[in-house]
């Protein structure tokens, strides 16, 4: 088996397909944000412990701290800024407007790539099952109330939707 | 982080044949690994990416009735799965209070039960006297802050605990561990798999250098068992203490338990007495389970902040053991 410590990583992110040459140690958060300029993707804690780096790995909320850019290769990534379609927000990125469901603004992204994905789980049945699939991301400005509101009415939507 | 060599195995042959090399290890879901490479905790000159493993990550039915769990399968999708849940809903329970939604996207059901402990001393950024980290430097969670850290098995060496969630109700669901390796692969018994401190701390676990999980085995199933996880937060927390319990019934009459604490000790922790005291004794006798857990936890030796993990124990322990019994099918 062949090993290397530089490699040139190729994956497709928000439906664009990019090859990347990277150090091994690079990781998927470190790829979006310094090497394709995606910079919506924030980098909090680096250590998987806040959920600001959320991002959607061919279809799965991970973490993109927590994922070597080589283990990315072939993958499909959607990011915050892979969310709105045709200039229109994504009804998620919409509720969290409507519903003031951020304050500083650091932990949206992940925030709201973390709500896309777990609508999509089914598990938005009750605020209790919202409240413990969305503890992945760490809001410091304590705006859970009003996330909390957010996912829930864009999980009515995309059900009546 | 220190630079590495990386490359993806091809199959589970090439990964045996380089995983034995001084300074290599396997990279699974990674959530632990690459915290351990940012603060040094590993300092691999080569990492083997398991992830083009073909057929590790499924979940079969054994013949007899046991369930095989691929060491690969995510931690959501062992969870959520129809037989898991169904069958050993202590270990769906466990693995759903561990970590976030994300991790468990990310982290596997075989490298799980590997994470090191959550010691901060010896998770620090900088370097802190630590066996773990530097054998021979102290222990400074000894007379230090260590009112999460162990009340049993721990030597002046190390008073760490092992933090896994899974793990806990593997040992308690009497689990085997199969493993690969280029000199042949072993079924280790879940209680066999951590090691306790001794005055060998930076040892983890039973496995070899190169010696691969590759499945983990369960017999019979287990509906009758619950994991309750003690923490300072709801969720998405580190448990203080929890308890992984399985019991089989007849009518209300427990003919055997099981039940392995977390949290307490540098491995999932075996009430051994306290499961044969409980045989025959009727699941609602609260006076007779909580007699037979004060038997097992007689034991326990107390540091100098966290004698109060006894008597969450015990009650840890006693819930569990009533949310056991509750569950009807």
């Amino acid at each position: 088996m062949e090993f290397r410590s530089h490699l040139t990583v190729a994956l497709r992110v928000n439906g664009r397909r990019y090859e990347v040459p990277v150090d091994t140690r690079t990781t998927l958060l470190d790829l979006l944000r310094e090497h394709l300029e995606l910079t919506g993707t924030k980098k909090g804690c680096n250590f998987g412990e806040c959920g600001a780096c959320t991002v959607h790995l061919n279809g799965r909320r991970v973490n993109g701290c927590m994922i070597l850019a080589a283990s990315a290769e072939g993958a499909e990534v959607t990011t915050i800024e892979g969310l709105a379609e045709d200039g229109k927000l994504h009804p998620v990125q919409q509720a969290f407007i409507d519903h003031d469901a951020f304050q500083c603004g650091f932990c949206t992204p992940g925030q709201v790539m973390s709500a896309v994905a777990l609508i999509r789980e089914g598990h938005a049945r009750s605020a209790a099952e919202i409240r413990e699939w969305m503890s992945g991301n760490l809001c410091r400005c304590s705006s859970y109330p009003q996330i909390l509101s957010a996912v829930e009415a864009a999980a009515s939507q995309a059900t009546a939707g | 982080m220190q630079s590495f060599d990386y490359g993806h195995a091809a199959d589970i042959g090439e990964a045996l044949a380089n995983g034995d090399a001084p300074n290599t290890v396997f990279l699974a879901g990674g959530t632990e690994l690459l915290n351990w490479l940012r603060l040094g905790v590993a300092k691999p000159a080569r990492v083997i990416d398991l992830a083009r493993l073909k057929g590790f990550a499924d979940i079969t039915r054994l013949p007899g009735g046991g369930l095989r769990i691929g060491a690969l399968a995510r931690l959501n999708d062992v969870a959520l799965n129809d037989d898991v849940a169904r069958d050993y809903p202590v270990l769906s329970q466990a693995i759903l209070k561990s970590a976030s939604a994300q991790l468990r996207n990310l982290a596997t059901i075989g490298g799980n039960p590997l994470q090191k402990t959550r010691c901060g001393y010896f998770r620090a950024e900088e370097t802190l006297p630590c066996n773990k980290r530097k054998l021979g430097s102290g222990c400074s969670a000894l007379k230090g802050i260590n009112d999460k850290h162990a009340i049993f098995g721990w030597s002046e060496a190390c008073v760490a605990t092992q933090p896994s969630d899974p793990a806990t109700a593997l040992s308690a669901l009497d689990a085997l561990y199969v493993t690969e390796h280029k000199d042949g692969g072993r079924r280790i018994k879940a209680e066999d798999l951590h090691t306790l401190p001794g005055d060998t701390p930076h040892i983890d676990n039973a496995l070899r250098d190169g010696e691969l999980i590759v499945g983990i085995e369960l017999v019979g199933a287990a509906r009758h068992s619950a994991y309750l996880k003690l923490r300072e937060r709801e969720s998405y927390e580190f448990a203080i203490v929890s308890a992984a319990v399985a019991l089989d019934l007849e009518g209300d009459r427990i003919l055997r338990a099981r039940i392995a604490l977390g949290s307490v000790a540098h491995k999932p922790w075996r009430l051994n007495q306290a499961e044969s005291a409980l045989s025959g004794v009727a699941a609602n006798d609260t006076a007779a389970i909580r007699r037979a857990l004060d038997a097992s936890l007689v034991g326990a030796k107390t540091l100098a902040h966290n004698a109060y993990k006894v008597r969450l124990a015990k009650n840890a322990a006693e819930r569990a053991i009533r949310l056991a019994a509750a569950r009807t099918w």
